[in-house]
């Protein structure tokens, strides 16, 4: 349930066109084949009374209270379960109807609990509602007959609880778990009577696989199912739509407050990107925006040995630009930079990227989406034209095979994993590729057609070799190739990949993928009507990331896969605003809109608007950063809500870079590991204070509204201002809406972006110009971005990382449902108790030959370092490889990951690292880099 | 001889084994343009220093990519 409601017809809508009239209570309507009664009569405006029945669900039938007279039918249907048909005449209210749901309504409330008025649900409950609407006044039966009343409740939940005292079993929970989220965790145990909803086999909540997506909470129309906050706090009473600050899904979400205080978070119904939907992380963990541990005062301090001292904001400013100033003087105008955040708004990106080439003066600019995605930016860019994603989310629904590779959807990005699985169950086939046995291989209603089980570092070969099969069995699509693609392009590359090299058979001995399963899956996915790809880090974060990545769009063109719904090259994102962030030009080497910086007309543009020269030469990138630092020339950084010290690979080194600079400046929620070695902290905004808007991996624009007002008492681009303009480039906008204004004038693809133009449209997909007005669902319709498509030769190149006699295992690294990213935000929130720390998982066999066991201690060893874990042995994993997470600073899991990194981007090569695993008897928790 | 670049070396040696399919020159070409466009003017000069030395750990390709490099406007 929401306090905060928004329009609910019943049951889903159906596609095609309104051609079934019908009239209710005497008011005409038509609409589709196939739409319920009870959606017909909301549709004209008549809201038939309901329990079971809400539009995200299909049709259920089981409340009786919806019932119905039909002229000409016999009985009292259902109108949730009744289709339209043609003439069909309805009466909703009538004197038999009003008495029939009374007698429904006197049954549900004689087992229920009488106590409203100290109910949480109180003025919230679709159960009270209904009561009122069907006129009950009194309960013939009595209150003493045999009940639910003693049920016990269950609150092992940390955000919800289960009262079954309150449960009238309409099954909405059931289904909305099995139906939207797709995990069929909850069941009705029992019958008649005995009948409960039991999440797993009896178990609590916690225990069961229950993945606390708040699903059923929202569905539930009683408070059976209820947040702990309104609980706690009570009922919320006013609302702020805004958008989700975790993974790159992005979801809308209706913020629900008492006063200032965000008593919970709610999906939107319409929100693009998550059509009412959520996840553990964006529906309940945003508790760290008022954790203690934030801080809200600027700090400054000498030297990283002394104590932080609190300043004002105009102090921290002024010592900030003084500083800066004073070293380029000393150093050289190129001895200073930045590095803007994924976590922070585009209007907060745009600012600090103009800062650096501004007002630093220079193109030392870069973001922590170089060790994620820049592969993608790169591989898209040469292949299609332009550095994004090809479809919406929607477009999986009408996708006939959809293949995974490198990602872990259902953990990474549930929201977009449960529309993915509703496709799924639909009968559309998989092909996931992963050297772990993730779980969309095989979970209930699920199961992948093809697993091809690779061994890490060999993405690019088995693409390739999907490619060959698509390529000598004449799976090609000519005519698509011929009118879409570059010919000369087109030719070499269909040389290069007919090689025998190339072959499935060739490659098996290094992949370890079964030439047949692989020569399947390709066949699979070459012939289907419509195949999309969606990919992650997994694709990304390797030697040849950017390599996978145009091979990938050279399968797609070569099998007519772009340009369309249900097809599309698909990265998603790892967070909130990557794919923003990369648009409002954070690259060293390209302005926003993804325009060389070499590019003297783009220059221009923004040279006029900016009044400063802009370098026409790349900057450092964030790894050659370090290296420049460690080498004396680099001196100077401004970090913008990232944890490099945690997050980026090879945890000494970046530590002895960080170390080595004469001012580092954080800007950030927490002191995190980086802030460690900084000079100068000021503190940043929660997404629940900023005013601005993220870019999805859709390429959606969303708003993200200020709930509360900026705990720090100012927003961070105004920050970044105030430092320009300290260091002699006057900066100033009045409001973050002036910001995209500016962004609008200068990036062609944004021309037709504006607060305003969100506000009427909800979201927008970028290009939005004159030629779409409205935003662009898919890309590259008609023909490509950068006019014809180009095919890429890709040969694989084996990475220089590799198993040796002392470091035998390979590990990979990622993350797990409930964290996200290094952890700063969800270990400050109640999902710390699914993940307190990261585990490493290893197959039972490389487990056994080293003695270890589920929850012994072992120490994770590369060539740059060394870390302890906790084990848990796990046959998901194929033997000889190895995977951890690296959402704890304590277990230090990128101590061990090594400088190696993708070749055209330098995105670290985080999924192949040679290691060996030891049993170790003390825990040493102390990571040694 | 100025410090060895390890970092630079083996970032161009990687990416000029990327185009490996090409004949030497074409390959030569591509690692310069790529250099061009994603580096840092700083680091293709420490690199081209290096290469004037002689190139210690410069793969061939590289260094006639290097070659090139100076040789543009």
């Amino acid at each position: 349930m929401t306090l905060l409601r928004e329009p609910d017809l019943g049951t889903p809508a159906q596609p095609g066109a309104a051609d079934v009239a019908i009239t209710v209570d005497g008011r005409s309507i038509s609409v589709p084949a196939g739409t319920s009664v009870m959606r017909a009569a909301a549709l004209v405006g008549i809201d038939v009374p309901k329990l079971c029945a809400t539009d995200s669900l299909e049709a259920f039938g089981s409340c009786r209270l919806c019932l119905v007279e039909i002229d000409g039918r016999p009985g009292t249907p259902a109108s949730c379960t009744t289709p339209v048909a043609p003439g069909m005449s309805v009466a909703t209210q009538t004197p038999k109807l009003e008495k029939l749901r009374r007698g429904v309504m006197e049954l549900y409330i004689s087992d229920h609990p009488l106590d409203c008025l100290t109910c949480p649900a109180n003025g919230d409950c679709e159960l009270q509602d209904m009561a009122g609407v069907v006129g009950l006044r009194e309960v013939r039966y009595g209150y003493e007959g045999e009940n639910h009343l003693d049920l016990a409740k269950d609150d092992s939940n940390p955000y919800f609880s289960f009262d079954p005292a309150k449960c009238i079993a309409c099954s909405r929970c059931v289904r909305a778990c099995d139906e939207v989220q797709g995990t069929f965790a909850l069941t009705i145990q029992g019958r008649g009577f005995d009948s409960k909803v039991s999440a797993g086999a009896g178990e609590s909540f916690l225990e069961s696989e229950c993945v606390s997506c708040g699903a059923c909470v929202q569905a539930c129309p009683t408070s059976t199912l209820q947040e702990k906050t309104v609980i706690q706090l009570g009922v919320p009473t006013r609302t702020v739509l805004t958008t989700c600050a975790y993974c790159g899904v992005g979801c809308s979400f209706k913020a629900e407050l008492r006063g200032d205080q965000v008593v919970r978070m709610v999906p939107a119904k319409d929100g693009g990107a998550n059509e009412g939907h959520s996840c553990v992380k964006g529906r309940f963990a945003f508790g760290y925006a008022t954790h203690r541990d934030r801080v809200l005062s600027p700090m400054i301090r000498e030297k990283i040995t002394d104590p932080w001292q609190d300043v004002s904001w105009d102090e921290a400013i002024d010592y900030s630009a003084r500083r800066l100033k004073a070293i380029q003087a000393e150093h050289g105008l190129h001895s200073i930079g930045g590095i803007t955040s994924s976590r922070c708004t585009n209007e907060e990106v745009y600012v600090v990227q103009k800062m650096i080439r501004a007002a630093f003066g220079n193109n030392n600019v870069d973001t922590c989406a170089r060790v994620c995605h820049s592969p993608t930016g790169y591989g898209l860019k040469q292949t299609f034209g332009t550095s994004a994603g090809t479809q919406d989310f929607r477009s999986v629904e009408e996708a006939d095979v959809i293949v995974v590779i490198g990602a872990n959807p259902t953990d990474g990005h549930p929201v977009f994993a449960s529309r993915m699985k509703r496709r799924l169950r639909q009968g559309a086939q998989l092909v996931v590729v992963d050297p772990r046995r993730i779980d969309l291989v095989r979970s209930p209603h699920v199961e992948a057609a093809h697993h091809l089980q690779l061994q890490p570092g060999s993405n690019v070969a088995v693409v390739n070799a999907m490619a060959h099969v698509a390529v000598t069995e004449g799976l090609i699509d000519r005519a698509y190739v011929a009118e879409r693609c570059e010919p000369v392009d087109f030719a070499t590359w269909e040389v290069f990949i007919t090689g025998a090299e190339n072959s499935p058979e060739a490659v098996e001995p290094f992949t370890g993928v079964p030439a047949a399963d692989l020569r399947a899956a390709a066949r699979l996915y070459a012939s289907a009507p419509n195949a999309a790809i969606y990919y992650g880090l997994g694709v990304t974060e390797h030697s040849q990331g950017s390599t996978m990545v145009m091979a990938m769009a050279n399968l797609a063109m070569a099998t007519g896969n772009i340009g369309r719904e249900g097809v599309g090259v698909n990265p998603l994102r790892g967070q909130n605003n990557v794919q923003g962030a990369c648009d409002m030009g954070s690259f060293p080497h390209e302005l926003p809109g993804y325009r060389h910086v070499s590019d003297d007309a783009v220059r221009e543009v923004f040279e006029q608007v900016w009044g400063r020269p802009i370098e026409s030469e790349p900057g450092l990138r964030i790894p050659n950063m370090f290296d420049a630092a460690l080498a004396g020339s680099f001196r100077a950084m401004f970090v913008q809500g990232e944890d490099l010290a945690q997050s980026d690979p090879n945890t000494a080194h970046v530590k002895a870079a960080l170390s080595a600079l004469d001012l580092l400046i954080v800007q950030d929620l927490f002191l995190n590991e980086t802030a460690a070695f900084a000079h100068v902290f000021l503190p940043g905004t929660s997404f629940l204070e900023k005013d601005g808007t993220f870019t999805n991996a859709e390429r959606r624009i969303n708003r993200v509204r200020p709930v509360m007002a900026a705990r720090t008492g100012r927003q961070e681009w105004e920050v970044a201002c105030e430092l320009a303009t300290a260091m002699g480039y006057p900066m100033h906008y009045d409001t973050a809406s002036q910001i995209m204004d500016e962004i609008a004038s200068v990036t062609p693809t944004f021309a037709g972006v504006s607060f305003r133009r969100l506000d009427e449209l909800g979201s927008i997909q970028w290009p939005c110009n004159d030629a779409a007005p409205e935003g662009t669902r898919f890309m590259h319709v008609g023909g490509f971005v950068r006019g014809k498509g180009r095919f890429m030769p890709t040969p694989f190149v084996a990475t220089d990382e590799r198993t040796t006699r002392k470091y035998p295992l390979i590990l990979t690294t990622g993350r797990i449902l409930s964290q996200y990213n290094v952890g700063a935000q969800t270990r400050r929130t109640s999902n710390i108790v699914w993940h307190e720390e990261d585990i490493l998982e290893i197959h039972p066999h490389d487990a056994e030959v080293r003695g270890l066991k589920d929850g012994d201690w072992a120490t994770l060893t590369s060539r740059v370092g060394e870390t302890t874990m906790k084990v848990c042995v796990a046959d998901r994993m194929p033997q000889g490889v190895i995977y951890t997470t690296f959402h704890h600073p304590v277990s230090g899991a990128n101590v061990v990951t090594t400088e190696y990194s993708d070749w055209a981007t330098n995105c670290p090569e985080y999924k192949v690292t040679a290691v060996q695993v030891a049993v170790t008897t003390a825990p040493d928790r102390i990571p040694v880099g | 001889m100025n410090r060895e670049p390890t970092s630079l070396i083996r970032m161009v040696n990687q990416i000029a084994a990327n185009f490996v399919n090409l004949p030497d020159d074409e390959a030569a070409g591509q690692v310069a343009n790529h250099l061009a466009m994603f580096w840092a003017p700083s680091m293709r000069t420490e690199l081209a220093v290096w290469a004037e030395g002689g190139g210690p750990g410069l793969d061939s390709v590289s260094i006639l990519a290097l070659a090139r490099l100076a040789t543009r406007p």
